[in-house]
């Protein structure tokens, strides 16, 4: 009797194995493997795609764009759509990971802003295989009780007298680029002798950082654990929102402006509803949902005519001026080599 | 009696180091604020809400199914892999036991990392034949079997050094089938070997992070992995509530085993 | 001879999930992105960085490994000797946290050891220096030492307790007092345990990654976190298996180590 049970255990655990193994084989058309960042839609929206669509829809997140691409590269798991940076799709079409999008199926692209298409031709010459989704900029956040001034520059971050009192974002192109830009080049810089300076820079700065995380910045933030955090946009109103005395500054030196777009990875398995995703998120209403949830700037200019709040439109975290987006800049893929040249001086400046 | 004191305040103190950890964290579920930085006051709503995540539901039910699984197949295979081993020669019986104990001995990360690779290049294999294979619950599975083994494997072993072979060579005379004689004689006596070795199974395949983090793919988060991808966000209290209640549930099963059987683990050691 | 066959399925299991998988590191760690043959993901752990985050990580497990069996000892002896040390009362003791998360229980420090937080209000309620050591390595040397701690006591509790009693009993009526009873025969005996225990408590610190990036705020690189990053945010794969190659290095040395001293009774089970 009792080998019988565990013979009927075994076999059980055999036919998980293989149905495991199996995976996603049955029932393909109705399902949608979604790969975005964290915290980045308003979860309502999903359920509201699965209603009206059928489709439903596996989402899981990552926290920084190089998490995402090994798993896209290597194949590891079919993602349909993912949501990753400019400089990120340039990497993946390099790689020819990506598939083009078919803008029949998306007519909602009309809804966004032409100044935003330009801005994807920077990175994906004939705009065909990405669809913008939120953008924003990087910059300071600082808690007006703990600082003795207001903070308009980067220098703060060298500032002894915020000893244990500054998060810095973790990883390599988002750190360096405060480093970079304070030194007076350009976040794109991949010049030995610019980069090694950036280093130093860092390092001689580590004493000083309490912690080096993305997307803790935020609780830390309003929980008064640190006095300056460098984050995105987005992030910011929603800290403000939780504790008054935070401000958000894009500092005079310039800074990182960024644009994350939706794009279809080779791994898809169906396209068509990978275009469906697309457009439903294009949608005026739905954009809208969306940015009311998570407070990145949206360039989707028919949702930006559907906002009446005026403290919204004249916040300067959502929609920064000509003035402040003049002296951004975006991220450039640098290329392998100076990929792995970023990635050593890190390593180098950590194991300090 | 001042010894005698000295030595019940150093085992409070160690006890106290283990268990402060475990105390915070039943605190911070009872607390009505947010962030584990304020307390807030007391409130239950984060094991209210507890019920209502899906997604913590559905990792924990991952979680449960990996760890019976894997320590039900890890259980059988070690069983029978200590059997054998037991028999062999003294040379062989060495060679099989270093294998077994590599991923014990091994490095969680590199073991993880060994899986991956071998998943990701049969993925790519089996694509070739038009196969489709991906990392998921599957591969974890096969995970948490793998480091399972030499546990069960070592729990058994020295209830076989124990057993008195003539019992089950004079079961063989009495007319008993092998078989027979192995489930009426043998099992019963390593039985208790088998049940820690499940047992120890089940408990580390639900505290594993490492290995399920390189294997787990875009499916079959467990708790762990849960945890861990929340953690950059700050853990929800629900995950709280959650570990408070499976704390509290196998310390009150344990205790009432550990309390009941006196003269059961006394016989024991008779034997 | 159907035992015999009984091997079966677990060798093949083993050839399949042990042996293979770690040929596939072999492999990895000795070609590059081409497939050629190459030392470079080896010679890859000499550079600053890299055997920076060695020694920093060989000098935290060693460290760890030191205060374990410090605080180990004592608690095993203890335990040996009184009543509790019974009827599983000390497995339940220290297996029983395992059933709380390892990833939160470690977290619930950060909670604990945070500048401001509970130990430091403590501190400084008593008029005692402020406790600032989240962030650092002394705060990983922490966790290393809570995480691990209960793999150090249970071998070295199993040997202790195995110890018959008529041996130290000898050792007294020929004159030895409780210092020379334990140095020279309690001690010698438990040796199997204390070599397990040591290797069970250095090689999961030595190759952590989770400890450092919970407890060290990013700031800290270990050897660990070189090579988990190397295989999750694609860096190279090939330089990621090569340094567990050299990682592997040590881990054999110690399991050499252990199975010269252990005779099978230093398990922890």
């Amino acid at each position: 009797m009792k080998k019988r049970m565990l013979f009927v255990c075994s076999c059980l655990a055999a036919s998980m194995l293989f149905t495991g193994c199996g995976g996603s084989s049955a029932g393909e058309n109705v399902e949608l493997n979604v790969y975005n960042w964290g915290e980045y839609i308003d979860e309502d929206v999903i359920d509201l795609f699965e209603e009206e669509t059928g489709i439903k829809v596996n989402y899981k997140t990552y926290d920084t764009n190089e998490d995402m691409y090994p798993i896209i590269a290597n194949g590891a798991a079919d993602w349909d759509v993912v949501c990753p940076s400019e400089y990120m799709i340039q990497k993946m079409l390099d790689n020819d990971l990506l598939l083009e999008i078919n803008y029949d199926n998306v007519p909602n692209i009309s809804n966004i802003d032409p100044d935003y298409m330009e801005t994807v031709k920077g990175f994906d010459p004939d705009a065909s295989h990405a669809v913008p989704y939120l953008w924003g900029t990087v910059g300071i956040l600082y808690n007006d009780t703990m600082v003795k001034e207001p903070i308009t520059s980067w220098d703060c971050l060298w500032d002894e007298t915020y000893a244990d009192n500054i998060v810095m974002m973790n990883n390599p192109r988002d750190v360096f680029a405060p480093a970079l830009i304070s030194c007076g080049y350009s976040l794109n810089s991949t010049d030995d002798a610019q980069l090694q300076e950036a280093a130093a820079k860092l390092t001689a700065q580590k004493p000083l950082v309490l912690k080096y995380t993305t997307d803790e910045v935020r609780d830390m933030m309003i929980g008064e654990k640190a006095a300056i955090g460098v984050i995105y946009s987005g992030e910011a109103t929603i800290c403000k929102e939780e504790n008054e005395h935070l401000q958000y500054v894009v500092p005079e030196e310039g800074s990182n402006v960024w644009l994350d777009c939706w794009v279809i990875p080779t791994t898809c398995k169906n396209k068509e509803n990978a275009e469906k995703w697309i457009d439903f998120l294009c949608r005026p209403e739905i954009a809208l949902k969306n940015f009311e949830y998570i407070y990145y700037s949206t360039p989707n200019k028919a949702t930006v005519d559907l906002i009446e709040d005026p403290e919204i439109l004249s916040n300067e975290a959502l929609f920064p001026g000509n003035e402040v987006l003049s002296r951004c800049e975006t991220f450039h893929y640098l290329g392998e080599e100076a990929e792995e040249k970023y990635n050593e001086l890190w390593k180098q400046v950590l194991s300090e | 009696m001042i010894k005698r004191w000295i030595q019940r305040f150093y085992l409070f103190f160690i006890v106290l180091f283990l268990y402060a950890p475990i105390g915070t964290l039943m605190v911070l579920s009872f607390n009505d604020s947010r962030t584990s930085v304020k307390w807030g006051g007391f409130s239950l709503k984060w094991y209210v809400r507890l019920f209502e995540n899906e997604t913590i539901l559905a990792a924990l039910g991952n979680t449960l199914l990996l760890a019976l699984l894997s320590a039900l197949f890890a259980t059988v295979l070690g069983t029978s892999a200590a059997i054998a081993i037991h028999h062999m020669k003294k040379r062989r019986q060495n060679i099989c036991m270093s294998i077994v104990n590599i991923p014990m001995l091994n490095a969680e990360i590199v073991t993880g990392i060994a899986f991956m690779l071998l998943f990701i290049t049969l993925g790519n294999l089996l694509s070739v034949f038009g196969i489709h294979f991906e990392m998921g619950f599957g591969t974890v599975l096969i995970g948490h079997i793998t480091f399972n083994l030499p546990y069960v494997v070592l729990s058994v072993m020295p209830k076989l050094k124990q057993l008195n072979n003539s019992m089950y060579e004079a079961a063989l005379d009495l007319g008993a089938g092998e078989r027979q004689a192995f489930f009426k004689i043998v099992l019963p006596d390593i039985m208790p070997g088998v049940l820690s070795g499940f047992l120890l199974s089940f408990t580390m395949s639900l505290d594993d992070f490492v290995i399920t983090h390189f294997v787990k793919g875009l499916g079959a988060d467990t708790l762990s992995t849960l945890i861990y991808s929340e953690l950059r966000k700050g853990i929800k209290p629900e995950m709280y509530a959650l570990s408070t209640i499976m704390f509290l549930a196998v310390f009150f099963v344990l205790l009432a085993v550990n309390l009941k059987p006196q003269e059961h683990s006394a016989s024991e050691g008779h034997r | 001879m159907y035992k015999k066959s009984l091997s079966y399925p677990y060798l093949l299991w083993a050839a399949a999930f042990i042996i293979i998988p770690l040929l596939f590191i072999v492999y990895y760690g000795l070609t590059d992105r081409s497939g050629a043959f190459t030392l470079a993901n080896l010679a890859a752990i000499a550079t600053a960085e890299h055997s920076k985050a060695l020694m920093l990580s060989l000098l935290l497990s060693l460290l760890s490994t030191v205060i374990c069996l410090l605080l180990a000892y004592p608690l095993a002896l203890i335990l040996s000797n009184s009543r509790l040390g019974r009827s599983g009362f000390i497995i339940f003791l220290f297996v029983l946290p395992m059933w709380m998360n390892f990833l939160l229980r470690t977290l619930a420090w950060v909670v604990l050891l945070d500048t401001n937080g509970v130990i430091d209000s403590l501190f400084q309620a008593l008029g005692l220096p402020r406790f600032k050591i989240i962030n650092t390595p002394a705060a990983i040397v922490f966790g290393m030492v809570y995480d691990f701690l209960p793999f150090m006591i249970l071998p070295i509790y199993n040997v202790i307790s195995k110890i018959d009693i008529n041996v130290i009993n000898a050792a007294r009526d020929l004159g030895a007092n409780s210092f020379q009873t334990l140095y020279k025969v309690i001690f010698p005996l438990s040796l199997p345990g204390v070599i397990s225990g040591i290797t069970m408590v250095f090689v999961p610190s030595l190759t952590t990654f989770v400890i450092s990036t919970l407890l060290g705020g990013g700031k800290i690189l270990l050897i660990g976190n070189v090579i988990e990053q190397e295989f999750m945010k694609g860096t190279s794969w090939h330089v990621g298996s090569g340094l567990s190659l050299v990682l592997m290095l040590f881990i054999i040395l110690s399991m050499v180590l252990s199975s010269k001293y252990d005779n099978g009774e230093g398990n922890v089970l």
